[in-house]
């Protein structure tokens, strides 16, 4: 080869190619390591595909823009799999119509303390305003938080990051915390796994339990729909 | 399969168009799972509804398909994080600390509120 060797490289890192394949193959590594390891809450497959892939950008200088020229196409999915999940609540719609009463005020309890949590939290901590703002909608599923930040005038990009490592620790604490409670109630449980750590949570829920799935899914459709109302709302009264 | 993916696709799409021809305050794909949803009811209702991919559960293998490895989705977004890596340096412990407690509280919130109410319509119906 009389070309420079680096040039193959070069050719390859630029194409959507490559980071398409890094993504499927990092994450179907660490779901085989979560599974080997019985789905241990900290083998977490998001958690360590995030930090693998980040590292190897960071070591090969690959910028974020390029990477997502790729992995575009599986980030797509989440809204095709939002519809999807009509499928596991219309397969356990009797469950889901003989807990509408405690469905609707959870939903209420959980989004007003979701939102309110972070914003008081985050004024405490003395974080910057835009910082604030753009923590607010964390709990909803990445798509909608993404929109709801952009019609505060937030950083969208930051808040995807926050709903993602709100997903992740919440996936990662539900089952301990909720065997603490001494909760046995999947639905409850499902419930609140997806109110408070969205899509991430909801994988999270299936894992553990079907009904726990369904009602996380529920959760997390429900969710977004009131935080879209609630974030304005709750920005306007308690930042400063 | 091909049927199934663009029945999916096409309850996004049209919960999309709806969403922003309206100004609705609600996600597209929101409004399209609640369309798939009621096309799913009303295939038991309506026979002639109950062709293609609404038949011999076309698409309800597609979406357990996707909702199988709903944690990869999140991927893309995650790596994001190699964005923010000098916010994270200055604020980072604050943010993760912030993020943590509150989705304990949220999480506990929840599932206790959930616990209660169901319990005192247990107590309502057995009086």
């Amino acid at each position: 080869m009389k070309d420079n060797p680096f040039s193959l490289w070069v050719y390859l890192s630029q194409s959507p190619l490559l980071w398409l394949t890094v993504t499927l193959l990092v994450y179907a590594t660490t779901d085989a390591v979560s599974l080997a390891m019985r789905r241990h809450p900290l083998a977490n497959p998001v958690l360590h595909a995030m930090w693998i892939i980040g590292a190897f950008l960071l070591l090969t200088g690959t910028s974020y823009t390029t990477y997502f020229a790729g992995a575009q196409f599986v980030h797509f999915l989440l809204g095709p799999a939002t519809v999807a999940l009509a499928v596991p609540l219309y397969e356990n719609r009797k469950r889901v119509v003989s807990s509408i009463v405690p469905m609707l005020v959870a939903l209420v309890a959980g989004s007003v303390t979701a939102v309110v949590s972070v914003v008081v939290l985050a004024e405490l901590a003395g974080l910057p305003r835009d910082v604030v703002l753009s923590l607010a909608p964390k709990s909803v599923t990445a798509g909608v938080a993404m929109g709801i930040a952009e019609s505060l005038h937030a950083d969208p990009s930051l808040t995807a990051v926050a709903v993602i490592l709100t997903g992740i620790m919440g996936a990662i604490i539900v089952t301990p915390l909720m065997n603490r409670t001494g909760v046995t109630d999947y639905r409850a449980r499902g419930f609140a796994a997806g109110l408070a750590a969205h899509g991430i949570g909801t994988a999270r829920a299936f894992q553990v339990d079907e009904i726990a799935g369904v009602f996380s899914g529920i959760a997390m459709s429900l969710n977004a729909l009131v935080t879209s109302f609630l974030v304005p709302l709750a920005v306007t009264l308690l930042v400063r | 399969m091909p049927a199934s993916l663009g029945l999916i696709l096409l309850c996004q799409l049209i919960g999309e168009a709806v969403v922003r021809g309206l100004g609705l305050p609600l996600p597209g794909p929101v409004l399209g799972l609640l369309l798939l949803l009621v096309l799913l009811l009303m295939r038991d209702r309506f026979a002639p509804i109950a062709r293609g991919p609404l038949r011999n559960d076309g698409v309800e293998t597609a979406s357990r398909g996707l909702l199988a490895h709903l944690s990869l989705l999140f991927v893309p977004a995650g790596v994001g994080v190699v964005q923010k890596l000098d916010l994270l340096a200055s604020h980072g412990i604050a943010i993760i600390l912030v993020l943590a407690l509150s989705v304990v509280v949220t999480l506990l919130a929840t599932v206790l509120t959930f616990r209660l109410v169901s319990r005192l319509l247990k107590q309502q119906d057995a009086r």
